[in-house]
């Protein structure tokens, strides 16, 4: 018992990171702009999904508003709605 | 009067003067019933994401405007008349951005970086040549000397 305990601790410490700060908040953040491109485009998959925010760790506001973004981008066609 | 940023896609086969023919007849409904353009841009040929009315490019044009609603429903509706328009978008801003936005001040970066790219990849092919060579020497001075 008191072995398997030591070895779960040993194995969970390295795991626990510090969760990275939204790169639109805060000061000296980038502005959202759907025409922006090269910024927008580091927010999509390869196919051209818009990536979850817990994955790029963007706070939900600006998760929205790049959301939205996005999707001007898309619409005039600076942006695919999918890559194949 | 509000301030609005509005972006239309010319069909690829008219000219470059057409297009700014065309953009002068827009931008004359706005400024006839008292409204202004704040900034007008050409983004020029651009090629599309995707093809839009059998486009595979599209003639961008951009406007900051200050209007109201009614003339901005005019000139929507124009738009839509338009044959040459594939698309437009207006959407309503806060202010207008300073200076020219970020897609003009790529365009004026990519011609003097698209050269030295290529430049790059000539160099950098040359230089593994050269790598390569005296590799091959120093093995054979290696060689030789072992």
């Amino acid at each position: 018992m008191t072995q398997l305990e030591i070895k779960r601790e040993a194995v969970r410490k390295p795991f626990n990171r510090r969760r990275k700060s939204c790169p639109f908040s805060g000061p000296n953040a980038t502005t959202i702009d759907y025409k922006d491109t090269k910024l927008l485009s580091r927010y999509t998959s390869e196919r051209g999904k818009i990536v979850p925010s817990r994955i790029s760790a963007v706070s939900a506001k600006k998760q929205r508003e790049l959301a939205i973004a996005i999707k001007r981008s898309r619409f005039l066609a600076l942006m695919p709605y999918v890559t194949s | 009067m509000r301030l609005y940023e509005s972006v239309f896609i010319a069909r690829q086969d008219i000219s470059a003067a057409q297009v700014e023919a065309m953009a002068d007849e827009f931008s004359e409904i706005i400024t006839s019933t008292g409204g202004s353009i704040q900034k007008r841009e050409y983004w020029g040929l651009r090629s599309l994401a995707y093809r839009i009315k059998k486009n595979r490019k599209g003639h961008y044009i951009m406007f900051n405007i200050k209007t109201d609603s009614e003339t901005l429903k005019e000139y929507e509706r124009v738009m839509g008349l338009n044959e040459d328009v594939l698309r437009f978008l207006n959407i309503r801003i806060d202010k207008v951005e300073e200076g020219p936005s970020i897609i003009m001040q790529n365009k004026n970066e990519r011609p003097s970086r698209s050269p030295r790219d290529s430049g790059h990849d000539d160099g950098s092919e040359e230089t593994k040549k050269d790598a390569a060579a005296p590799k091959s020497d120093d093995v054979a001075t290696e060689s030789s000397e072992g």
